[in-house]
Parts: C-alpha cells; structure tokens; sequence
C-alpha cells in the first residue's frame, strides 16, 4: 500500500468575514426560509382549495392539501437556505462554483451544507442519535401505558400515535442507522478514496432525513396518525392531518434512502483504489453494497405509494378506496414491496459489521469471505420475493401462500451463511472481549432467536396464531433492535475513537453493554409468550391475565431505556468532558481507515494507496504461535 | 500440554443436548402450545407449532453450545497478543451447511404447504379458497366495522347477531369483510385467523371440536379502539344452537328486515374524515 499514483495538497484553511458567515447560507438562514415556505405553502393551499375551482377539493379536506403543500414548500426553504440551489444556479447562470462546500471552515462546518463525507457522517451521527432517543423516548411510553390493561396513563388515540411515531421513526430514520454514520464515514477511506461520488446529493440525504424526521415529530401538532408505520388504507384515508407528517415524512425518507444508495453504488464501484479487486474489497463494504441496491429498488416504490395516498387523501381520487373501484389490498402489495426489503435494508449492514469487527478481535482472517458476500447477495436478492407474507391472512391471492412460504423460508439459507461464517471465524480464535466485540456476540444470539422465531412466521399455519400479535413484534425486536442497534453500538465503540481521535470509558460501556443485553432479552423474550397467549399488537388494552407479564416487560423496557441512559452519559462524559484521547490504532486493526491519521486529513490519503490484499491478514500460518503484536498496517 | 480435540468435544456436547432438549420440548412444551384443541385447525396448529419448534430446538443449541464454547475456550490470554490460524474456510464444510440446511429449509415449506392445504389451517383463504374441505357446512358472514363484529347466519333468514355461537362438530364456513377499514377476526381457540377487508369476501374453514367458551379478537390495527374489539364466543351443542339461533331469529326479526339484503360483501360509501 506505498505506490504513489498522485497527490494532492490540502487546502488552506479559508476564513470568511463573520457578516458574511451569518448572512450567509447556513441553518439559522435555513429555519428561516423553512418557516416562511412553510407558511406559504399553507396560504396557497388554502387558496387552491377553498375556492370554486377545484371541486374536487372537498371542504373537509382543504387543510390536508395545505399542510401538504406547506410541508413540501417549507422542505425546499430549508434546503434552498442550506445552500443546496447554489451550486445548479451558479452553473445556470455561467458562473464558477465551488465544488466542494464548507470543507475548509472550523466547527461551523457540521451545522451548514458540507460536502465532506467524514462531516456528513459525524452529522448523520448525532443527527440519527438524537431521533432514535425521541423514538425510544416513545417506546418508554408505550410501556408506561402497558403497565395497565386498560387505558389509564395516556388516550387511545394518542397511544397509537406513539406507537406509530416508534415505528415510522425507528424504521425510516434508523434505516440509515449504519449507512448514514458509517457508511459515509468509513467506505470512501476503507476503498482508497478522497471522497464520495456525489459529495453534494451525500450531504443532500443528510438534511433531507433531518426534515423529515421533524415533520414526523411535528405530527403531534395535527393530532398524531393511527395506523402505526405500515400506515394502511382506508385507516389511512379516515385519519386527521397528523397522517400527512407520515406521509410527506416517510417520502423524504425514501427520496433520501434512494439517493444514498446511489451514491454508495457509484462510490464503490468506481472509486476503488488500484488493486482494490471485488474479493480483497472489506465485507462491511460489500454489506453496505447489497443494502444499497435494496434501497434504490425498493425506495421509489414507497414513495409512489405514498404519493397515491396523498392524492387519495386530498383530490379524492380512489386508488385505495374501495368505495371508488379502488383497493386496499394495493396498497397492502406495493407497501410491503417496499416494506420487506425494508427489514433487510435495517439488517444487512449489521451483517456487515459483525463480519468485519470480528476477524480484529479473533485475530483470525474472516471465514468464508467469498460465502459472506454470496449470503449478503442472496438475501438481498430473495427479498424482493417474500413480501406476501405478511399478508398471509389477508386473503389476497391465498393460492400464492406456498410459493411465499418457499421463498421466506429459503431466504434462511443466506441468512445462515453469516452465521457459518460468524462460527468459523470464532474457531480456535484468539478472542478478546472488548466492547464492539460484545455487541457483535449479542449480535449472534439475538439475531438466532429473531431468525428461528421467524421460522414460525414464515410457516403459513403457524403465521395463523402469531400473526398481527405480540409475537411479530418480539420477532422483528430481536432481528432489528437486536440486529441492527447491537450492531450500531459495535460500530460507535469501535469506529468512534477513529473518528474523534477519543475514546469511550470502557467500564460504563461494559455496564452499557450487559446491562442492555440482560435487560434486551428480559423485555422481548416474554413478548413471543404475550403472543401465543393471544394478545395483538397495538392495543392499549388487553385481557387481565397477560397484566403480570406484561408489567414484568415494562419495567424491563425501563432498564433497557435507562442503559441508554448509561450509554448517553459515557458519550458525554468520555467524549465532551473529560475527552479521553485514543490510542492511533487501539484494535490493531489491519483495515485501510485505521493506517491514516486522526484526524483523518481532509482528503484522506496523501497518497492514493495501492492495495495488495484484503484487510483480514490476522493469523499465523500454524494456528497457535505468535507472540508478537501486529504490526499497523503496510 | 496437548491441544484437546475441539471438533469431538463440541460435536459431543451438541448431540448430547439435543438428545437431551429436543424430546423433552416436545414432551414439555409441545402440549401447552397454542392455540390448544379447539378444533381440527387448532390441533394442527398445535402439531405444527410443536413440529418446528422441535426442528428449532437443535439449531438454537448449535449455536448456543457454539457461542458459549467458542467464548470459554478460544481465548486471548490476559494482556496477550496472540494471533489465531490463519484459516480462511473450509470448502467441505460449507458444502454440507448449504446442503443440510438446504434440505431442512425446503423441507419445511413442503410440510407446511402439505399442512395448509389438508384443511385450510384456519387462515384466511380469499374469495375462493383452493381447499374446500368436504361435508355439509353451516355459513357465518363475519362482519367487522369500528369497533365490532357481529355475524349473519344466510340460511337462518338473514339475522344478524352481535354475538358468535357455533354448534360443535359442525363444519363452519366463515365469510370475513369488513364495512369499514381493515380489521382481522381472530378466534384464538379455534385457531382461526382471517383479515376483514371491505368489498372482499374472505372465507375460512373451521370445525370445532367440543363444547367451549372462545376468545374473538381484532387483529390488525384498525383505530383508537382496536384494543377494545374484544369479545367471547361460545360452541355449544346441535341442540343448544338450535334453540339460540331461533331465539335470535324472534329477537331481531325487526331488525333483519330493515338489512340490507345478504350479500357476501358490502360496498361501503367512501370513508369521509369525521371532522
């Protein structure tokens, strides 16, 4: 990895005129167009819909098409005072433009529009963090309410809406949990690059998701949605104007999920360092590959489905009305074409950060490197064929259920794949138990129950009892909060003190640790008994003899709450008040991000490397010799 | 010291413990799984649930006994830095995992494809259900709308009930819709489980097996009040039935005549907002 093929010096530092730095576009200037979009757009929507021109605008749906509208105004505001038309307008009108924004301002750089991918991964990350709280702060009030088998704490309809905000956040704003932070951060380093494809559409996700995920909390504003996140018809068509933040959210979520996986796709196939062949590329990079061809696929479809519910919504046409010639079972088929790759989409990149974390602290090479990549692609590939079974019961095309049956249950061949591989590494291997190393070996048991419960989903027969009851919900629990936040934690202890140059204190992410696995399996393994018991999902009520357990799951979600509490205070305290420093290369890893230095340089490599093997060189030839420490990289 | 044979040793504690596990799941937990004997449908379920849960069981002890093996005994010694083998696969065992769990996989799809299609398994078979199990069916309209079922029994007039009794051993044929927005009925100890969706007829098939009290639930969330759409259903016997549904027949003979007429569906007016 020493061959120079160019170089290339690092700017200078730039600093503008303070007048300039606030009229500038920033986010202060971006709020502010924001609000005043959002405000227009709401004029005009109550002009075009009051009037007599647009009979089809019925009176009880006016304000729908003006929050529509002030929603879809106030995006563009806020995107315009970010500074996103510069560049397009610039070009227009013949003038030079930056191409790369913000890049060499101070601190300034993570609040505005920057176009380098180790910012926009720190955003991503606290961004991501600070709605996965606001959605964990709702699932701590789902089971305050839970603690009675009768509303008593919080009004039905305001329960849904908690429950529905839980969802849509977890599912639309932590689907780039792993690719938002990490992916931006680490692919274009661990394949030799100095940047992104498309630095600007990269930053563009970024604060696309940022609006989103206000527009859904702003959803308390309009009475909240009772659909949950599938947001099904004709629920959907009957609810308040709170149904319009889902919407417009789970668009922009899609929009932003569509172009992040193009950018990783063009990223990673074109911009590999020399000698960076597809077998020596890093398996957390393949991971994040599959996932993105997942999101480009199955984003539009979401976003077309959505755009019909608004139309249903507000112009009353009748695409899901059965009342029109229309059907809700449309709706059903095009969500879940989008929804099931959805649930890969959440669990793939996990895939890819357990096999990539585990071969540093085994100190082994990974195992079946070439059956991992080919697990990722089946199961990326077969989950475009499952999505009818979550509607097993519904009665939509009931001669298919075996076909979907075959191809759900299929899909476990891949999955176990990962865990062959998981297994092998694990053999006769040097393990060190550190923290990312815990979180990968939760991992491996959560996802295990989260599969094999599956199993009894996939089997139509079975899916009889445990569908639409808690027992789903236990399920798809264990394969994405014990799948992907596991692995989300693995990454933040392992890869931050990369990004930061600090480390985390290793006794609160110990106690982080087990206190959230303990506490993890005490909330969701009684859920699949609360489900074969009988009780469905999404009810504030429920029969008397499921109280006991389900008071024992609620307070058990109050410790699993309160080690995020742990987990928030070890960032703080470790990383903002006593700013532990980290070793250059605490794990002894061999991977490409760890041989640069911290902080990373803004184009990362002085030198473009050329690479001449795949990253998992552990091992001694013999097995059990070896003394020596590794030594860093090449 | 010598290095033990880890392969023997794990492989000998796995089969030792499924040996050990596997039958007394069966045996344990097998009998208290749901949905119990309320009918033909639910006793399958019950044979099913125990079916995988007993495939299950070895796999989970695999990696378990795996992971917690793996973890006692392949360790880096205190402050050591020590380097495992570079191994990078085994071309033979990967085979035999694609093979093995291949025909595990495949297997299963074809036992629960075997086990749908015998009876119907109590889930909702759309308009026209393939199976239609043989012998003389009573007909059950289940009507869902926010936030209640009621039933219409055609051959009895028309007359709708806010309440289900079914008579025992009798082979039932349930048509679920909905007036409104979806719901799902979901008669827990019958083992029946089918989505109410408007303008669809969706037909299940059920025979309950003796004379019980059932719980009836909604299953696919449907407004504020989906938790409360709760309710009990009775099966009673030939004579009991017909004895209630005569009385129920008197009770809302006013009532039947100002239905609609019985059809399988019911197009319902476009849902307005109600604001």
């Amino acid at each position: 990895m020493s061959t120079t093929i160019e170089s290339h010096s690092q700017p200078a530092p730039v600093r503008r005129p303070l007048l300039r730095r606030l009229v500038g576009f920033n986010l202060l200037t971006a709020v502010l167009l924001g609000v005043a979009g959002y405000y227009l757009g709401w004029f005009i929507g109550h002009q075009v819909s009051s009037g007599k021109s647009f009979k089809f605008i019925s009176a009880t749906d006016e304000n729908d098409v003006a929050l529509l509208l002030a929603y879809l105004f106030g995006v563009v505001g806020f995107l315009i005072g970010l500074g996103f038309a510069n560049y397009p307008v610039s070009r227009l009108l013949g003038k030079h433009a930056s191409l790369r924004e913000k890049e060499d301002e101070g601190i300034g750089r993570y609040f505005g529009l920057c176009t380098d991918h180790k910012v926009v991964g720190m955003q991503y990350l606290v961004g991501i963090g600070l709605f996965f709280f606001i959605a964990g702060l709702n699932a701590m009030l789902i089971r305050t309410e839970l603690l009675h088998s009768t509303p008593t704490t919080i009004a039905p309809n305001q329960y849904l809406s908690l429950v529905g905000m839980h969802g849509a956040m977890m599912m639309g704003v932590m689907t780039s949990g792993v690719l938002g932070p990490f992916a931006n951060y680490f692919v274009p380093i661990m394949i030799g690059a100095r940047r992104m494809a498309f630095p600007r559409i990269e930053a563009l996700t970024f604060w696309l998701l940022m609006a989103a995920g206000f527009i859904l909390t702003s959803t308390i504003f309009f009475g909240g949605f009772p659909t949950g996140w599938t947001g099904y018809e004709p629920l959907n068509d009957q609810a308040v104007m709170g149904m319009d933040s889902y919407i417009v959210f789970f668009a922009l979520v899609g929009i932003s999920m569509c172009l992040l996986g193009l950018n990783m796709i063009a990223t990673i196939i074109t911009m590999r360092a020399p000698g960076l062949t597809w077998s020596r590329l890093p398996i957390f990079v393949w991971s994040v590959l599959a996932t993105s061809v997942l999101m480009v696929l199955a984003a539009p479809m979401l976003i077309a489905t959505l755009a019909m519910a608004a139309l249903d919504r507000t112009i009353s046409t009748s695409f899901f009305m059965p009342g029109g010639g229309g059907s809700p079972y449309l709706f059903e088929n095009l969500f879940w074409f989008f929804g099931h790759p959805e649930v890969y989409i959440l669990a793939l990149p996990g895939f890819g950060i357990v096999l990539e974390l585990l071969p540093v602290f085994t100190r082994k090479p990974l195992w079946g490197y070439r059956l991992a990549v080919s697990g990722m692609l089946g199961v990326a590939l077969l989950s475009f064929f499952v999505w009818q079974h979550h509607l097993f019961v519904s009665g939509i095309n009931a001669d298919l259920r075996p076909f979907y049956m075959l191809s759900t249950e299929i899909i476990s061949i891949p999955t176990g794949f990962i865990f062959l591989c998981v297994m092998g590494t694990l053999w006769k291997a040097r393990s060190s138990f550190t923290v990312p190393m815990l979180f990968c070996l939760g991992w491996t048991f959560n996802f295990l129950i989260g599969g094999l419960s599956g199993v009894f989903l996939s089997d139509t027969p079975s899916d009889t009892d445990t569908h639409g009851s808690f027992f789903v919900m236990a399920h798809f629990h264990y394969t994405i909060m014990g799948g992907l936040i596991f692995t989300f934690f693995a990454a933040i202890y392992y890869w931050v003190p990369k990004m930061t140059g600090l480390r985390f204190n290793e006794r609160l992410a110990k106690a982080h640790f087990w206190l959230m696995f303990v506490a993890f399996n005490s909330t969701f393994m009684p859920l699949f008994v609360l489900g074969m018991k009988g009780m469905p999902r999404r009810v504030s009520s429920y029969a008397p003899n499921l109280h006991g357990l389900n008071v024992w799951v609620s307070i058990s979600a109050f410790v699993l709450g309160f080690s995020m509490l742990i987990f928030l205070f070890n960032a703080v305290y470790s990383l903002i008040v006593v700013r532990l420093p980290a070793a250059a290369n605490p794990w002894r890893s061999k991977s490409l991000e760890w041989q640069v230095p911290t902080p990373v340089p803004v184009n990362n490599f002085e030198q473009i490397p050329v690479i001449d093997s795949d990253p998992y060189d552990y091992g001694t030839p013999l097995g059990i010799g070896g003394t020596e420490p590794a030594t860093a990289g090449a | 010291m010598a290095e033990p044979n880890h392969a023997r040793r794990f492989t000998v504690l796995w089969v030792v413990a499924s040996l050990i596990a596997t039958p007394l799941v069966i045996v344990l937990l097998g009998p208290i799984l749901p949905p119990g004997n309320g009918s033909q449908q639910a006793s399958g379920h019950v044979t099913d649930n125990t079916v995988l849960l007993a495939m299950a069981t070895p796999v989970l002890l695999l990696v378990v006994i795996y992971l917690i093996y793996a973890i006692i005994v392949f360790r880096q010694p205190k402050g050591g830095v020590l380097e495992g083998p570079a191994v990078r696969g085994n071309q033979r065992l990967q085979t035999w995992w694609i093979v093995v769990t291949s025909i595990l996989v495949v297997s299963l799809a074809v036992y629960g494809t075997v086990r749908l299609e015998e009876d119907g398994a109590g889930s909702g078979g759309g308009p026209s259900p393939v199976v239609v199990p043989s012998g003389k069916k009573l007909k059950v309209q289940v009507i869902a709308q926010q936030w209640e079922f009621t039933y219409r029994f055609p051959e009895y007039g028309g007359v709708e009930v806010p309440h289900l009794e079914l008579p025992v051993n009798q082979l039932v044929e349930l048509h679920v819709t909905s007036l409104d927005v979806i719901h799902s009925f979901w008669a827990y100890q019958l083992g029946v489980k089918a989505d109410a969706n408007p303008n669809v007829d969706n037909v299940v098939y059920v025979k309950p097996t003796h004379e019980q009290t059932f719980e009836v639930r909604c299953a696919e969330l449907c407004g504020i009040w989906h938790g409360a759409m709760f309710d009990h259903g009775h099966v009673v016997s030939q004579e009991a039935f017909n004895t209630w549904i005569a009385e129920q027949q008197t009770k809302y003979a006013a009532a039947t005549k100002a239905l609609p007429p019985y059809s399988k569906t019911y197009l319902p007016e476009p849902t307005r907002r109600a604001e």
